[in-house]
């Protein structure tokens, strides 16, 4: 057992983009610990999706192509890749922390006597992974101590996309033996609820709520700040969920992902989920009587204190100030 | 049809929380305890289909004797019975550990369906119910908005990423991990807290830990990925000197 192996995520020939931080993350796993990198692409007909592969720095490109990895389903998935995972025998499995990933990665894990260590935001010299804990109050190292393989998965943004090594590869066909009768599930087409009237991915000030405001009808008390600061108004999901703001107006990796001037926090903690939609924002200013709280690990600036006294007092001061 | 929900005990989620001595975990002397999060949209998915399709459901918790409250939490809200797996070891025992003492417990229930939160608001990796439903042989799917019978099986929606869903459509017995805000969560009334006094709850031992896969070497504090500069005051003097920076470095005003 040696190696890294990346497994690359696609819908239909078009690339999920984090694939290529999973990728960069299992280069440089690679180099540190001496060993080859290589990247597997999975669907009904990956050729071109792998020959965008052949410039980068990897040991072998396996594709694996059959009719039932068209679309999506656990079942042929795991199947294909616990028959993959069993030939190219990696000491490491690298995947890009998405939605697809969360629904299989766990299972494929579990048919090693493995657990895949998710969510992964750094990684040191062991390799020990970084990841966090009680909705990023903490951070936790994490290490394989089975025999393996050890299964990975990494957040959003942890590693840099254009931080992929160019170089020459190879590319290897891997036939998998796959049967419809396996696959249980029967997954319809993507829809959305309704075309999104909001986009908040322009806007170049977000005024944001979280918990912190505590009932519905404070919300109002964000919505004069925002209003006197031009911004659009957004939240994070308990917010969204409670059905307090619409669905369209959360911000985080089930929402939008926003990058404006400003993004002001107010009582928002600052999950990983939610941080993962607007830390890309230029300027972020947090209000949490929470001093802990880890929106303050992304804030330029930071107010630990009540937002019922300081929203009002900042809404009243931007309206002086605008005259 | 027989509705399994797994949850978990975790600390309330604005608890100042401290890192042990010992350095691998927290310290729980002063914690105070509930339900996950995820778990109680579980819990409410389940009791719904109950309502619109009849059977039963059962709450199963794995953990020391403090869960026996979340359990009892949610017997009054509803659920009809409970399991309590006892082990006082769970922080020794990995996602692959947890997930096979559930399933051991589940399993000779014969369950039509088993729901449960898709990830803890503790440890989060988001993983205990497809492993379930792998150790269990049976289909899954996650992060699911809406749960619907059909006359064979299931048809659920799922959340993916950026505002897409889709519906898959499952045989059962199956597994769905629930994702927060598909249902509004009801609160336990006195009569169903009074109730909860006579459902049975039985306790079981869990099996002994094995050798974990992964180990959770050190929690620690974050580091800071920017130099934030705290504004401090009272409200009138934090807002003046929030307007200033707006002003002048941030130039939205």
């Amino acid at each position: 057992m040696s190696g890294v192996l990346v497994v690359m995520e696609q819908r239909g020939g078009n690339w999920n983009r984090m694939s290529f931080e999973a990728l960069a993350a299992g280069q440089q796993l690679a180099a540190k610990l001496g060993v080859e990198c290589s990247a597997v692409v999975m669907g009904e007909a990956v050729g071109s999706l792998a020959s965008e592969l052949g410039s980068k720095k990897l040991a072998k490109i396996i594709t694996v192509e059959h009719a039932l990895l068209k679309t999506y389903t656990s079942d042929a998935y795991v199947a294909a890749l616990e028959q993959v995972a069993k030939q190219a025998s990696p000491a490491y499995v690298i995947f890009p922390h998405t939605y697809q990933v969360r629904d299989f990665a766990p299972a494929l894990a579990t048919r090693f006597h493995s657990v895949l260590i998710s969510d992964v935001i750094a990684m040191h010299d062991g390799p020990v992974f970084v990841r966090q804990l009680l909705q990023g109050k903490l951070n936790a190292d994490y290490r394989q101590t089975g025999a393996g393989p050890c299964f990975v998965s990494i957040q959003a943004g942890t590693f840099r996309a254009d931080a992929v090594e160019a170089g020459t590869s190879a590319i290897e066909a891997f036939a998998p033996s796959l049967d419809a009768a396996q696959i249980r599930n029967k997954p319809g087409e993507l829809f959305r609820e309704s075309a999104q009237t909001v986009d908040l991915s322009a806007a170049p000030a977000i005024v944001s709520v979280g918990r912190g405001i505590g009932e519905q009808e404070n919300i109002a008390l964000v919505e004069e700040l925002a209003k006197a600061l031009g911004a659009e108004l957004a939240a994070s999901r308990p917010i969204c969920d409670n059905g307090w703001l619409p669905m369209e107006r959360q911000v985080g990796s089930s929402g939008q992902t926003v990058a404006p001037k400003l993004y002001l926090a107010v009582g928002i903690s600052g999950a990983i989920q939610h941080l993962v939609g607007m830390k890309g924002s230029k300027t972020v200013i947090a209000i949490n009587k929470d001093e802990n709280a880890p929106i303050f690990e992304v804030a330029d600036y930071g107010v630990v204190g009540d937002l019922f006294e300081v929203v009002p007092a900042l809404t009243k001061a931007v309206l002086a100030a605008k005259g | 049809m027989k509705i399994l929900v797994a949850i978990k005990q975790v600390p309330e989620r604005d608890a100042q929380v401290h890192v042990a001595s010992d350095g691998k975990w927290i310290d729980e002397s002063d914690l105070n305890y509930t339900i996950n999060e995820p778990d109680a949209y579980a819990l409410e998915e389940a009791l719904q289909l109950k309502e619109k399709n009849g059977g039963e459901v059962v709450v199963v918790c794995a953990g020391p004797e403090r869960v026996t409250s979340t359990l009892r939490e949610a017997l009054a809200k509803g659920a009809d019975r409970a399991i309590h797996i006892e082990a006082d070891d769970m922080g020794s025992r990995d996602t692959l550990g947890v997930a096979q003492i559930l399933a051991d417990a589940m399993k000779s229930e014969s369950p039509d369906l088993i729901l449960t939160g898709l990830q803890s608001d503790d440890l989060g990796l988001g993983q205990t119910g497809v492993v379930m439903a792998e150790l269990l042989g049976i289909p899954h799917a996650t992060i699911i908005m809406h749960v619907e019978a059909t006359g064979s099986g299931l048809k659920v929606k799922r959340e993916l990423e950026d505002g897409w869903f889709q519906h898959v459509e499952m045989p059962l017995p199956a597994l769905l991990t629930i994702q927060s805000g598909g249902n509004k969560l009801r609160y336990a009334t006195l009569m169903g807290i009074k109730k909860a006094k006579t459902k049975e709850t039985k306790t079981v031992q869990a099996a002994a830990a094995t050798a974990p896969a992964i180990a959770l070497d050190r929690v620690y504090l974050p580091e800071k990925q920017k130099k934030t500069e705290m504004l401090t005051g009272t409200p009138d003097q934090v807002a003046a000197k929030i307007v200033e920076k707006l002003k002048f470095e941030v130039r939205v005003i």
